[in-house]
């Protein structure tokens, strides 16, 4: 089994006072996958990711990346964060530093790359999500699906492995959701790992390796876009989509 | 003696020495009130309970003690300890523990008004936690804080001329003093006045520049 | 312990320097106050001379060291009137004045920080402007001012200290005092400084329940952290 997973999730559990978010999740990731997880709000998608990369963690569980395992590995945490990169629901972009130096300052800090040569991976990441020409406006200067296209870039600046995507587009309205789905799409198709908590059916039908199902804090169901559209076997899993393609 | 040969002989020229004296106590001061003040909110923020017990302590007490009073403790009451300070000397560390006391209240409140996601996204990428406080969080704060702690440093100017109360001859003891050989106190002490209103004047001047200098769209600073 | 039975030897006396600290910063607190009040509605609401007027009354109270203004008065100004004030008055009343400038930026917030919509609303009624002002605008901008104000009793708390430079027989005064006669330096400073913590933390106390009182639903009189 070595090698065949780029990330391998064990049993993931976490409460928050007394309240179960996620209940044992499992799951393993192969590399140039996308994995798209679908359901209720509240049912620990976000929570999920974050215990990836442990900005959470978990009570229970493990997580490995390449093998490596990343759970309680106390503060060499910031290394392997390096190599999976995260995109924000509300961005969170750096609101002191324009959409350039937003991409270069972690190659800058963490990885100690000279500034110039930051510099030019940033422009290059910025073209890449066709945020060139807005290199050096500030995060309040741009619309929201700009502002979400930088942070891809800020992410991607670091080469991560794999990139968590947390609701990139629930923040943005339908137009600008388009453009960020459209970076989206393009990175999946030149390899990169995605995980995708989201609720673009679309983007999931097109882009999904495999779609993940949760609910109170447990996968219910799990499969190929394919499957889980057209034929969901768990009657939850069909109520949700029901529920999902009428609104 | 005339007023105006006073005030261009006798007066001028001592207001000039003693003006050199309060912009050196301000110019020693600010910095090191602006570090140690950092230093405490980030203990208070970040530190552990000790730690941000220790900080909170420290600012209560030099907060709730008069700065005058404070200045006596360090000239006239630690020789009884076996130090003896210039009095030069004990007026700027009287001013740094004092200034970086309210200094520390405008950071701390700038650094937890900076949105949790910020921290959050700076450790996503790898930082570690003072990496993220020093190249993400601070910057940020700074510049928030910018209002209050320019505040600050005004009433630093203003209240450098206690340090006359410890026998340094600034502006406050350079008019005191011609006033007191002269017997010309109101033209004493308007000339000191204006003199003061002439160094916060400009200052507040200056700050409002250097704020617009490091303002940035959308971290507009509330007032 | 002989700070101990050097405090209680001179415990009345310095019970009575507390009690001059005290008098100072609160006729100064209400001095302040009913100087500040009308210099904020004179700055909103009255003609350009009377608010330049205003304007130069507050940069020059808020630009000078209080110890400048207490020399300049107890040496200056009040004998030049003719006036033979004792030195508690003069120190009472330069911290007053200056008090005043401060307040009345706080007032002046307060009052700009209730709705327009206000005022029109009460003038629609018939009200006079003078009778929106009293009845209606002052009511809620003292309300909204409250947690800036009370903070102006810690400054004013520390600053009277600075009374000991014309003599007022405060605290302050009273401790440099017994240090030069027990010769207990370092005790009686400390000492001295914590009276002035505690009272400066007993009075916010105070200042905090009277605020609660006060407190209108919706005035979100948040305290601000002392």
């Amino acid at each position: 089994m070595t090698g065949e997973y780029i990330l391998r999730v064990e049993d993931i559990h976490k409460k928050f006072n007394d309240r179960e978010i996620l209940r044992g999740i499992s799951f393993n990731v192969k590399k140039g996958a996308t994995i798209v997880f679908i359901g209720p709000s509240g049912t620990g998608k976000s929570t999920l990711l974050r215990c990836i990369n442990q900005l959470t963690e978990p009570d229970r569980g493990k997580v490995f990346l390449d093998d490596e395992e990343i759970t309680g590995c106390g503060s060499r945490i910031s290394g392997y964060r390096q190599r999976i990169g995260m995109v924000f629901q509300n961005f969170n972009l750096f609101d002191h530093l324009t959409a350039v130096e937003n991409v270069e300052i972690a190659p800058i800090k963490v990885r100690k790359m000279k500034k110039e040569e930051a510099h030019a991976k940033a422009m290059e990441e910025l073209h890449r999500v066709g945020m060139a020409d807005w290199a050096h406006h500030y995060p309040a200067e741009l619309s929201g699906g700009q502002a979400q296209r930088v942070s891809i870039a800020r992410c991607l600046a670091m080469d991560p492995e794999v990139i968590l995507f947390d609701e990139p587009t629930s923040a943005l309205d339908p137009e600008l959701t388009r453009e960020v789905l459209e970076v989206m799409k393009d990175l999946a198709r030149s390899g990169m790992t995605m995980l995708v908590v989201s609720h673009e059916m679309g983007f999931a039908r097109s882009v999904a390796t495999e779609i993940i199902f949760m609910e109170g804090g447990r996968i219910v169901e799990q499969g190929s876009p394919l499957e889980i559209m057209n034929n969901p076997k768990h009657p939850r899993t069909r109520e949700f989509l029901g529920r999902i393609e009428h609104t | 003696m005339d007023p105006i040969t006073f005030l261009t002989q006798i007066l001028a020229p001592a207001l000039w020495k003693g003006l050199i004296v309060t912009v050196a106590l301000v110019v020693l001061t600010a910095p090191f009130g602006l570090l140690l003040g950092t230093g405490l909110a980030l203990g208070r923020q970040y530190g552990g309970r000790a730690l941000s017990t220790a900080c909170s302590g420290y600012i209560v007490f030099f907060k709730g003690c008069p700065l005058l009073l404070l200045l006596f403790i360090l000239y006239f009451g630690l020789p009884s300890l076996g130090l003896t300070l210039p009095a030069f000397t004990a007026a700027v560390i009287g001013f740094i523990l004092c200034n970086a006391a309210y200094n520390s209240e405008y950071i701390q409140g700038a650094v937890a008004s900076i949105k949790d996601g910020q921290m959050t996204a700076a450790q996503a990428l790898g930082m570690t936690r003072a990496q993220a406080i020093k190249s993400i969080i601070l910057p940020q704060a700074m510049r928030r804080a910018i209002p209050g702690l320019s505040n600050e440093f005004i009433y630093l100017i203003k209240y450098s001329s206690l340090a006359y109360m410890i026998t340094v001859v600034e502006l406050t003891g350079a008019a005191k003093i011609a006033a007191t050989r002269y017997f010309m106190f109101n033209e004493s002490f308007f000339a000191v006045g204006i003199v003061y209103l002439a160094l916060v004047t400009l200052t507040t001047y200056a700050v409002g520049r250097l704020e617009q200098r490091v303002a940035i769209p959308g971290m507009g600073v509330k007032t | 312990m002989e700070i101990l039975s050097v405090l209680l030897e001179w415990g009345p006396y310095l019970l009575g320097g507390i009690a001059i600290t005290l008098g100072l910063t609160i006729s100064a607190l209400a001095l302040g106050f009913c100087l500040g009040l009308p210099l904020a509605l004179g700055q909103v609401y009255g003609s350009r001379p009377v608010r330049s007027l205003i304007a130069v009354y507050v940069w020059f109270f808020r630009g000078l060291p209080t110890l400048i203004l207490l020399f300049l008065f107890y040496f200056g100004v009040f004998p030049a009137l003719g006036l033979d004030f004792s030195a508690f008055v003069i120190g009472a009343t330069v911290l007053g004045l200056r008090g005043a400038a401060y307040q009345s930026q706080i007032f002046r917030a307060g009052i700009q920080s209730v709705a327009e919509g206000q005022m029109t609303a009460a003038l629609s009624l018939g009200m006079t402007r003078w009778e929106a002002v009293q009845c209606i605008i002052i009511p809620q901008a003292l309300r909204i001012s409250l947690p800036g104000w009370s903070n102006e009793y810690p400054e004013l708390l520390t600053d009277s200290a600075v009374c000991y430079a014309i003599g007022v027989a405060e605290l302050m005064t009273r401790t440099s005092q017994i240090v030069s006669v027990t010769y207990m330096t370092m005790p009686i400073y400390i000492a001295c400084a914590l009276i002035f913590i505690a009272l400066n933390y007993g009075g916010m106390r105070v200042i905090r329940k009277a605020e609660e009182r006060f407190a209108i639903p919706g005035f979100g009189g948040k305290a601000v952290q002392p």
